[in-house]
């Protein structure tokens, strides 16, 4: 992940009533999903995120030194705390109309379908160049250094359909950023963008809220995690 | 017995006339996989595993509906391959749905403690199953892609080898796991697949996925038969 430079990537997050932990661990947030974007309630956290926040593990200077890579394999280890985050997915998404899950290549694949199989939503899948077959969109995004490429098939999402897009993870919000203009590109409605772990990078001293924004989409995070370094 | 099928050959990209099952040295095949066939539209066959939980599925309406959302592309990833496109199947909330539900119903009762994804398409199956009965899900990755410590499995291509990993730890012992992926071909991912597993000391009960290539499958006949007991993926290439 890396910087994004064509994406208005403004992040406003709070920090939640959950503890701070030593050494590396994420510090959980509220999930509040009764709360629109521009309220500064503040409720009592969801138990169930203090098990997500101790079920994933940083593991140091992965890719590369000086990055504190989070890796939720350890939550998929953990039949219960899996089960867990995906509820507080689809407990927040039921009901809202939502036709589609896009899930982001290859970690969003594994949250992505469970998310839309419960709430009755197609499940689309966001993938690296020469994946998908047949006809598809592209959009190239920045990285620190270069570019990447998203793909998504042509008739996947149709206009005005409503869509979630998942993935593990935000950093810098560049994939988001892109996978976002993929579904706009495609006339679809983005509603929000789903992740366990939030990198606050771009994070801005606000009032009490747990929604990030990236293009003026919601950005809805589970656990945030303090330890990364560039 | 085996039930005729109707195929659709990798190298046919229009709708082929049925073709009679081919018989090879052997008899049965992969009895420990469970494979949606499809064929022909209208032709769907299922051809029965080990279990008395395949005879059901036989009649299951479920399975027609599933095969009909699979669209194949000709010429992809290159000429004269035939590529099976699971993203429809996706694209319908329902025949995901019993996808699933047919797999859960499989393994619900089998003692599963693990499922394991190849990636990147087994990502999409294996996670559902993996909640429904309560197993670990356990990804497979292409090299690098996994932090922390793994262990390596190298295997052979046409042309060339590639190589997949797992986490160390991730799989212990006295786990009875389950390996999906959307497609097998060949079989070579998911008996490097089987060996990782096997190699922490783990048992594979299983492999599913939702289709199966037996043409492709035909020019590793020896490679299958050498390896298939009692439904476990055990392949010594």
């Amino acid at each position: 992940m890396g910087e994004e430079a064509n994406c208005d990537a403004v992040m406003e997050a709070g920090n939640g009533n959950g503890k701070a932990k030593e050494n590396g661990h994420a510090t959980a947030v509220l999930a509040m999903p009764d709360v629109k974007a521009d309220d500064a309630v503040v409720a009592p956290a969801d138990p169930r995120l203090q098990g997500i926040s101790d079920a994933i593990r940083v593991v140091p200077h992965f890719p590369k030194q000086g990055i504190m890579f989070n890796d939720i394999t350890t939550l998929l280890l953990r039949p219960g705390v899996f089960k867990d985050a995906v509820d507080m997915f689809v407990e927040r998404y039921r009901g809202m109309g939502i036709a589609a899950v896009a899930g982001i290549e290859a970690r969003g694949f594994i949250f992505g379908p469970a998310i839309a199989l419960a709430i009755g939503a197609k499940f689309i899948p966001l993938r690296k160049p020469k994946k998908l077959p047949g006809e598809v969109i592209s959009e190239t995004y920045v990285l620190e250094y270069g570019t990447d490429c998203l793909e998504m098939h042509v008739g996947a999402i149709e206009p005005r359909e409503r869509v979630l897009i998942v993935d593990d993870l935000v950093a810098t919000g560049g994939t988001l950023c892109a996978a976002i203009n993929l579904m706009e590109r495609a006339g679809a409605d983005v509603v929000e963008c789903a992740c366990l772990i939030g990198l606050p990078k771009f994070k801005q001293l606000g009032p009490m809220q747990d929604f990030y924004k990236l293009n003026g989409k919601p950005v809805y995070v589970l656990v945030e995690s303090l330890e990364y370094e560039k | 017995m085996l039930p005729s099928r109707f195929l659709l050959t990798p190298h046919c990209p229009t709708a082929p006339a049925p073709t009679p099952t081919p018989t090879h040295p052997g008899g049965a095949r992969s009895p420990g996989s469970v494979a949606l066939r499809f064929g022909s539209p209208g032709g769907v066959r299922l051809r029965r595993g080990r279990g008395s939980a395949a005879v059901a599925m036989a009649s299951d309406g479920r399975v027609e509906r599933i095969a009909s959302s699979i669209r194949a592309i000709p010429n992809f990833p290159k000429p004269g391959i035939l590529f099976q496109d699971i993203t429809t199947l996706l694209l319908d909330p329902q025949a995901f749905r019993d996808t699933t539900d047919l797999f859960v119903e499989r393994y619900k009762d089998k003692d599963i403690t693990v499922v394991a994804g190849v990636e990147a398409r087994g990502f999409i199956f294996g996670p559902p199953i993996a909640l429904a009965i309560g197993a670990k899900f356990v990804p497979i990755r292409k090299p690098k892609k996994l932090p922390g410590e793994v262990i390596s499995e190298e295997y052979s291509l046409e042309y060339g080898t590639d190589k997949i990993e797992m986490h160390v730890g991730a799989v212990q012992p006295n786990d009875r796991v389950l390996i999906v992926d959307d497609l097998i071909a060949t079989g070579g991912t998911l008996c490097a697949a089987a060996k990782l597993i096997e190699r922490v000391g783990a048992k594979v009960v299983e492999c599913a996925c939702v289709i199966e290539l037996p043409e492709l499958k035909l020019t590793h006949a020896t490679m299958r038969i050498s390896c298939m007991n009692k439904g476990q993926m055990n392949l010594t290439l």
